[in-house]
């Protein structure tokens, strides 16, 4: 079998060849042989480069983005089918192929799947693209009655005459690919979706019960090898040596391939490569980065908390009168840590080097980034890079902005021309090279008057800066777009506020994160406004609404507070939290009641979380990130830090890196409040508002306030 | 600064590639019959030998559960378990779960809850699931939690323990 060649002609159709092969092949773990040579291809009978439309009356909707099990290759199929009226039960998804994009000018638009955007960020292009497709359909059949287009309708995949004649959308797709693509595009309001708003079966989940879904580290090849890394445990030091000799006789050992800052062994068999490096005498130019350590950069934050010149993010009114004006003044410090993302799947990527072009197979959450990583390694012609999608075991932001596992895969391929090498980390090098969620620490300074009203309001925010490494042209003024998110957009209409952000940056690799900066700042604020509510002798709700002036704030804040039955008294022994936070272009709020023994065994026994994001297009998958994004609240809450010492991560597997258990987590409520005026996020949003509601009820079932993530380290744990 | 690190102790190891002796194992009712070294983990002999890639690897450590395969009625964690000792051994992987990969009770109630997200460690879910519910056809919340070790990023746990449910019922 060949791999039906990305290399198209401008051609636009050639009908014996469909575009399911480009990467439908491949999700199926056909092993098969790259074909080199380059056929002529096509871009298959497309109506609109998002769908295609076979005779057996399959609809093939493309996918930019990438499925890391949120729900985004049914999502966003259910966009299409909606305006297209077609039969869901033919519906199917691929990838979009990251080669034809590249020829094509991009013309699928962002493949990123980060930040919550899949389904908010594509929804406006696909659904017209599922409209146009329809209105050409309609056009064709249209000519072929001899009828005017007004008098057709369509209805599940079936076009209609007024003189009730019949044609579906398989028999006509071929004459409706010649029509022009209109661009008078009106698209169906709420109330007339009959598709989106419903939850039909995922398409990924049958195989993912059985072990048929093949990922990138499953996918073979004939004669694949396989490759372990060790990358220079202290962050920053080179390979100064390795001794070949000791190994290089053993078992299956094919190739031991040495770069700048790591060293990997390529085998027949993936463990033999791993147990031989872990025999390979090794060693590193370490630099001064040895000396640094969690205490160090604990000190280091402090400078910034220190600053009394910190750049600006956000000012409004004048802090310096309120304080001075202020009956009381509350203030405090909220510490958080390294967190690493720790995907099911450690990072993984497979490649095929010869001098025609480049394959890398990939559960990638960007493939463009992909191929032009890449491209750029090798230096070859982005349009001879040939990346090849799968759904991804885990990604969490991990795949996304940094490719450092692409760049390793394509130089290991390159040292074997011709054979195809995966190279898999071990759960260890994931563990101490990942992209860690930033440490920072927040001092919070609040004025209330005498009673207990909020006059003012200052923030230093002092972190590492993820922006810096990826993007620094998005830093201005020094303040970091995405670390000040949540203080910088900060709702609460307190008159008298500051925001200043004092970037502190070390050697440690830091990285996007599900929720990113919207898991220490929410930790920090709304465990303030709570601070300041108890100061204020005030009701947390109740002093929340006083400073929320925007109604989707409310709404879910109201919608929390009326589940968990506020006004209410608990049962005995049981206390409550509240928080609120808008994210990634939703709004979201968490309840949470909970106990906490004298051992300080927290038992959850109620979580509430509401989320407004505008629409919902398929609501089990939003109750299914809302079910995740409480697991990854609490993991991060109690669990999860990644600790640093001479110069290094100190953990290095789930031994010590501990996350949450399935006997730790709790019943989860989930309240979907769609208002239907916006597009907002979905995986991230949630995990926001959840993390400080627990650590509000805590504080008022136990007088303790926690400040640092996490928690573990204050004695506390889940009751099991 | 520079200073250098050296890592580890040499040891040879692979000493069983001299074709002497054959590892049988038998793996969804199948006899193969594999030349590799003893001590390589099941796992590895597996996903790389046999090509069977529905067990992940994900920590290599038995901490993650990723890995779990049945064996002899026994959910094993099968990242640190040498195939000489999986020898003669009825060996059950999540692609021999059912005869159509469909029709376990567990898979019914996977599906019919949509519990999978990212999916990379359900195949561990289900192999420890399925031991669990053999051992205790209506385990309680208690036996659940205990039997239920596997780690999940994704955070699908919440479903996992309503299929489970589900499942011991339906049986």
């Amino acid at each position: 079998m060949k791999i039906k060649n990305s290399n198209f002609s401008q051609k636009r159709r050639n009908f014996l060849v469909t575009s399911a092969g480009v990467s439908g092949a491949f999700v199926l773990g056909v092993t098969f042989k790259p074909d080199l040579t380059v056929a002529a291809n096509n871009y298959g009978p497309e109506l609109t480069h998002w769908i295609l439309i076979d005779a057996d009356e399959t609809v093939t909707v493309r996918i930019a983005r990438t499925e890391l099990g949120q729900g985004t290759f049914t999502g966003l199929a259910q966009l299409v089918a909606e305006e297209l009226e077609c039969d869901w039960r033919n519906v199917k998804s691929e990838y979009a192929d990251v080669n034809m994009h590249i020829h094509r000018d991009r013309i699928f638009k962002s493949m990123s799947t980060g930040g919550s955007r899949g389904i908010r960020d594509s929804q406006d292009y696909i659904r017209k693209a599922g409209a146009a497709a329809r209105i050409m359909l309609i056009r064709a059949a249209a000519k072929r009655w001899n009828v005017p287009e007004s008098e057709c309708t369509t209805q599940n995949g079936v076009i209609s005459n007024s003189l009730g004649k019949t044609i579906t959308y398989g028999q006509i797709a071929l004459s409706a690919c010649e029509e022009s693509i209109p661009t008078d595009i009106s698209l169906k309001p709420v109330s007339g979706w009959t598709i989106m708003g419903t939850s039909p079966a995922r398409f990924d989940i049958p195989e993912k019960t059985n072990g048929q879904q093949i990922y990138a580290s499953d996918f073979l090849l004939p004669g694949m090898l396989h490759a372990s890394i060790l990358q220079c445990p202290v962050w920053g030091g080179t390979l100064k040596s390795v001794d070949e000799t000791k190994i290089s006789s053993l078992a299956g050992i094919k190739k031991i391939v040495k770069d700048q800052a790591w060293v990997a062994v390529i085998a027949d068999n993936w463990w033999r490569a791993n147990e031989a490096l872990k025999l390979l005498p090794v060693s590193w130019n370490i630099t001064d980065n040895q000396n640094v350590s969690s205490e160090s950069i604990s000190k280091l934050l402090r400078t910034g908390i220190n600053d009394e010149s910190s750049p600006v993010a956000r000012e409004n009114g004048n802090i310096k009168d309120a304080f001075q004006n202020a009956a009381q003044i509350v203030d405090a410090e909220y510490s958080s840590g390294y967190l690493n993302h720790a995907t099911m799947e450690p990072q993984t990527t497979a490649a095929l080097f010869t001098t025609e072009r480049l394959d890398v197979w990939s559960g990638t959450q960007n493939g463009e980034s992909t191929a032009a990583a890449a491209a750029e390694t090798v230096g070859i012609d982005l349009k001879k890079v040939f990346v090849h999608k799968f759904h991804a075991g885990g990604g969490f932001g991990r795949r996304v902005a940094h490719q450092d596992f692409t760049k390793q895969a394509v130089k290991i391929a390159r040292s074997l021309p011709g054979t195809p090498v995966r190279l898999q980390w071990s759960r260890e090098e994931d563990m101490r090279h990942g992209k860690y969620r930033p440490v920072s620490l927040v001092k919070l300074k609040g004025a209330l008057d005498r009673e207990g009203n909020w006059l003012g309001w200052h923030v230093r925010q002092a972190d590492q800066s993820i922006m810096i490494t990826v993007r620094p042209s998005a830093i201005k003024d020094g303040v970091d777009p995405v670390n000040t998110r949540c203080f910088k957009d900060n709702p609460y209409t307190v008159s008298n506020y500051r925001n200043e952000y004092a970037m502190r940056n070390t050697h440690v690799p830091p990285g996007f994160w599900r929720a990113v900066a919207h898991t220490n700042n929410p930790f920090a604020r709304e465990g303030f406004i709570d601070e300041l509510a108890h100061a204020a002798k005030k009701d947390p709700y109740l002093f929340r609404r006083q400073y929320l002036q925007g109604t989707k704030d409310l709404d879910v804040l109201d919608a929390v507070a009326a589940a968990i039955n506020w006004e209410q008294k608990p049962k005995a022994g049981f206390e409550r939290g509240i928080a609120v936070v808008d994210a990634y272009g939703s709004y979201t709020a968490s309840a949470v009641e909970l106990s906490v023994d004298k051992d300080k065994k927290i038992d959850i026994r109620r979580v509430v979380v509401a989320i407004n994001c505008g629409n919902v297009v398929h609501p089990d998958s939003v109750r299914g990130q809302i079910e995740g994004g409480v697991v990854w609240a609490l993991s991060s809450l109690m669990h999860e830090e990644i600790n640093i010492k001479d110069g290094k991560a100190v953990e290095s597997n789930f031994t010590d890196y501990k996350v949450l258990k399935l006997a730790e987590t709790p019943e989860v409520e989930a309240i979907v409040m769609p208002s239907g005026d916006f597009w907002g996020g979905v995986g991230e949003p949630p995990i926001s508002s959840i993390i400080p509601a627990v650590a509000n009820a805590i504080f008022q079932a136990t007088g303790e306030r926690v400040r640092q993530m996490p928690i573990s380290k204050l004695g506390f744990s889940f009751r099991t | 600064m520079v200073c250098s690190l050296v890592r580890g102790d040499l040891k040879q190891v692979f000493s069983n590639k001299n074709g002497e002796k054959m590892v049988v194992l038998n793996v969804n009712g199948k006899k193969h019959r594999l030349d590799v070294e003893p001590e390589m983990p099941l796992l590895w002999a597996l996903r790389d030998e046999l090509k069977l890639t529905g067990t992940k690897y994900s920590c290599g450590v038995a901490a993650c559960g990723a890995c779990t395969v049945k064996i002899n009625g026994n959910a094993v964690r099968s990242c640190v378990f040498p195939v000489s000792a999986a020898e003669k051994q009825e060996i059950t992987t999540i692609e021999g779960l059912s005869a159509d990969g469909k029709s376990h009770p567990l898979q019914k109630a996977w599906v019919k809850l949509q519990v999978p997200q990212c999916g990379y460690c359900q195949s561990g879910m289900l192999m420890t699931a399925a031991v669990l519910l053999e051992k205790s056809s209506n385990p309680s919340d208690q036996e659940i939690n205990q039997a239920m070790q596997n780690i999940c990023r994704c955070g699908t746990y919440v479903r996992v323990k309503k299929a489970i449910r589900m499942a011991s019922e339906e049986a």
